[in-house]
């Protein structure tokens, strides 16, 4: 590979940027890369989003937490030492920012908790098959918060137990515990409805 | 199955059709971030603020949050107990067990306790050269307190029609399921109902790493009586489902067993040690020491008179059977317990606090009877008003050389009005110094807010017990009233030095929630656990000799050679036990020091409570067990059931073998 003169090198940098982990790129946005954490950043933005939905069942609070969680990230990057998965470390990152929001929301009286405003995330454009969508409302809403952020990990992001447990800092015991909690809670609705 | 894995399937495929992020958005958001960054840049490297790498928990009380009190989860259980005949039984063993392996030989006499010959060898120097050291446990602070014995018991008119009544023993069995296999299903049909939604929140802390006695030789902890934990298993197990292995907490459970621990001597301090070793049933290559505290129990009729305020949870969420009428029952059964110049009084919470039942004297039971009977359920829970209450209703009552006592009864819902949980435990810490106890029981499941139950009755002094069926009321409020009631050590704090010749890891098995820092052993100011008349601890450790193949950690390649380390005693000490407490009433503690030695005989007890200690850390998943299983536990408990008079050891036995049925 001939690199000639320095808008080649610059465009380069570019490239490798797109190539590199998440982790390298993080420890190279910690230390001032600016390249770096802006290329991180674009990567993950959508990935930070479809979690925030899924932990607030709403749109447009996901769109504010994920603005918040961009513009603390800079910070946040200042405690990354490489131990973990960046997408490890940045869940984590995510559920705490959604459990400190929450917590807000329950101070101001709002009704706190996630997936309760339903009624107003559906008028959304978004949704094509707004039956699905309903019944994805109605099962997240008859779970606790912890339950739901369980279920967003390993089934929204398709973790593992033993990551989603990493992510809550729990035991990889009490999420398998957790989801065996979900699977009998979906149950007893599916018998709901049959009886009805 | 298929049915599960559909529900779970679809769940998913809805989840992840997430909404396609607004391009708009988007980049707005990426400009913040990318503001942000700039703006960080400029100062640049200093301390990044508002890093939280650790997940936070807001519910759980017992989680590493330095946060003080908080993390001494405390179960609710074996709070009141006053009585007489009870005496013998409820005495509050302490058993610690320290992280290396559980020893449950108890030697009678001075506890000290050797360790085998076999596996402890005279550690050559080498091999007792520090491995790196596992991650610190979590340090426990509570604020001071001091403690008075005298407590009032308010008891206005409170009237439980049957005191025994055998169908009401049904209901309480429903109350129990911890988790309903079907939760949905079962809110359905009254009886069973729990809160579908669960919210119950559990103090609890990651399983005791094992330590390198090398780096770490100094082990401190808070005593522990609750034995609410074993209740709530009982509760899961029974309802047909394995408990959550956070509401676990080992030591628990092996404090809610009697054991037979020889009582102080007269003359003696409130309570006697007693350190036996053990071969660890699961570990070849360990051995178990167990640290059995057992309380003085004061002949009955030397009991100061007490004075009882019951503070009972009214709200709505109470009127399940297994919760204010189970609660009505069970405080029905204790006021035969109490002596005629004892006094009751009844603080109602719920909408509005209120005073059910001024300051009456326990021989008027009709009144107290019949005051309770009128209690209802309905309206939303202030506690903090409640409280503040029952707190001065107690105040008012107090006597000279009387024990005041507050027994808050609740299924957790106590949130309402209380934007400040920290605030509220502030405030029971503070009351602490008038001399009013708090007590904790809890009822029901679905909503019980463990760690803040834990929190309330660690930071008042007092125990937290969770009842379940009207057995379990008897067993708090009637077997053990008196340790329950009577509090005969303050701030009991245990301390465990390990020899490095002898000891080259140790793991303290449970009291994650009652960690100390080492420092904070001397230091009277810092709040630890009580014990009462009569009450029994048990802490046990699994520890690890020189040499062994069951070391866990490799020595360090340049760890220091150095002798400082051996400059201890080299004879067959296992370590040396310090334990600290103030009497009631007083402000300095008190020190009573004993070697820790091998050789001591190993008693039914010790393997009893060895069992149950395996069986929690079954139920935790505990990564130390190596294959040992729930059938090995089974034997082991059976083998050594002993006298048993109670059947709470066949009722052990029989929720071991329901977990192993539903583990399977």
């Amino acid at each position: 590979m001939a690199i000639q003169g320095l808008p080649c090198a610059l465009r380069l940098i570019g490239v490798m940027m797109m190539d590199s982990s998440d982790e390298f790129l993080a420890t190279a946005a910690a230390n001032g890369d600016r390249a770096a954490f802006a290329a991180l950043v674009t990567r993950h933005y959508d990935r930070v989003f479809g979690l925030c939905w899924r932990l607030t069942g709403s749109r447009a609070e996901a769109e504010d937490l994920t603005q918040d969680i961009c513009a603390a990230l800079p910070s946040k990057l200042r405690g990354w030492r490489g131990e973990a998965r960046f997408t490890t470390w940045l869940y984590r990152v995510v559920v705490n920012a959604a459990h400190d929001a929450r917590r807000r929301n329950q101070t101001r009286g709002r009704a706190a908790d996630g997936w309760g405003t339903w009624e107003i995330a559906r008028q959304d454009a978004m949704s094509e098959d707004r039956a699905a969508m309903d019944w994805l409302a109605q099962s997240m809403q008859r779970l606790s918060s912890e339950l739901r952020d369980t279920v967003a990990l390993v089934l929204g992001e398709d973790l593992t137990q033993a990551e989603a447990a990493q992510v809550l800092g729990l035991s990889e015991g009490t999420v398998a515990w957790r989801m065996s909690e979900v699977k009998k809670r979906l149950r007893a609705m599916a018998a709901e409805e049959a009886n009805l | 199955m298929t049915r599960d894995t559909d529900d779970l399937a679809q769940l998913k495929a809805a989840l992840q059709r997430n909404p396609v992020s607004d391009p708009a958005a988007k980049r707005a958001a990426l400009e913040r971030a990318m503001a942000a960054f700039e703006k960080l840049e400029v100062p640049a490297q200093g301390s990044a603020q508002g890093l939280r790498p650790t997940p936070d928990r807001p519910k759980r009380a017992g989680f590493l949050s330095g946060v003080r009190s908080m993390f001494e989860t405390l179960k609710l259980k074996p709070v009141l107990a006053l009585s007489t005949s009870a005496a013998a039984l409820f005495l509050g063993v302490a058993i610690f067990l320290p992280q290396g392996g559980f020893g449950p030989g108890l030697s009678d006499s001075s506890p000290i306790a050797a360790p085998d010959s076999a596996v402890i060898k005279e550690a050559p120097v080498l091999l007792a050269e520090p491995a790196p050291a596992p991650a610190p446990k979590p340090a426990a602070k509570r604020a001071p307190a001091e403690a008075r014995a005298r407590t009032e018991a308010v008891a206005d008119n409170l009237r439980v029609e049957r005191l025994v009544a055998p169908e009401s023993e049904a209901a309480a069995d429903d109350l129990g399921a911890f988790v309903l296999a079907e939760p949905m299903i079962a809110a359905l049909d009254v009886p069973r109902a729990q809160v579908p939604a669960s919210t119950e929140a559990f103090a609890n802390a990651e399983a005791n790493p094992v330590k390198v006695t090398a780096n770490e030789p100094v082990s401190t902890f808070s005593v522990d009586v609750d034995t609410a934990s074993y209740a709530i298993i009982r509760d899961a197990l029974s309802g047909g489902s394995l408990p959550d292995p956070q509401s676990v907490r080992v030591e628990e459970m092996v404090n809610y067993f009697p054991y037979d621990y020889p009582a102080p001597d007269v003359g003696e301090g409130p309570f006697r040690p007693t350190v036996s070793v053990m071969p660890t049933p699961w570990n070849p290559g360990t051995r178990l020491v167990q640290i059995a505290l057992q309380g003085r129990m004061p002949a009955v009729t030397e009991r100061p008179a007490l004075n009882l305020v019951f503070l009972i949870d009214t709200s709505g969420s109470m009127q399940d059977p297994n919760k204010l009428p189970l609660l009505k029952q069970s405080l029905g059964l204790m006021l035969s317990q109490l002596r005629p110049e004892d006094q009751v009084a009844i603080v109602a919470y719920a909408g509005s606090a209120g005073q059910v039942l001024p300051p009456t004297a326990a021989a008027e039971r009709g009144t107290i009877l019949a005051a309770l009977d009128r209690l209802d359920a309905g309206g939303s829970t202030a506690g903090a008003e409640g409280l503040e209450l029952a707190y001065k209703v107690a105040e008012g009552m107090g006597g000279k050389g009387e024990v005041s006592r507050i027994l808050l009864a609740t299924d957790g819902d106590f949130n309402v009005g209380i934007d400040d949980p920290e605030g509220l435990e502030a405030y029971v810490a503070r009351k602490r110094d008038t001399g009013v106890y708090l007590s904790v029981l809890g009822f029901g499941r679905g909503n019980l807010d463990d760690a803040v139950m834990q929190s309330l009755a660690q930071n008042g002094n007092g125990t937290a017990a969770y009842i379940d069926t009207l057995q379990e009321a008897r067993k708090v409020l009637v077997d053990q009233l008196t340790g329950a009631l009577f509090p005969i050590a303050d701030d009991v704090k245990i301390q465990v030095e390990w020899n490095p010749a002898m000891v080259a890891e140790y793991r303290l098995i449970g009291y994650e929630t009652r960690a100390l820092r080492r420092e904070d052993f001397n230091n009277d100011a810092v709040d630890a656990g009580e014990i009462g008349a009569g009450h029994q601890v048990t802490a046990i450790y699994e520890v690890t000799a020189p040499g062994s193949p069951a070391l866990l950690n490799d020595p360090l390649r340049y760890g220091t050679s150095d002798t400082t380390v051996a400059p201890q005693t080299q004879g067959p000490e296992l370590g040396f036990l310090r334990l600290r407490y103030k009497a009631p009433d007083e402000d300095v503690s008190a020190l009573i020091e004993t070697p820790i030695l091998a050789e001591t005989p190993v008693t039914p007890d010790a393997n009893f409570a060895a069992a149950i200690a395996g069986f929690g850390q079954l139920l935790r998943g505990s990564v130390y067990l190596n294959d040992w299983t729930y059938a090995q536990a089974i034997d082991l408990a059976v083998a050594n059931r002993g006298d048993d008079p109670f059947g709470y050891r066949v009722e052990a036995v029989n929720l071991m073998r329901l977990a192993q049925s539903l583990s399977r």
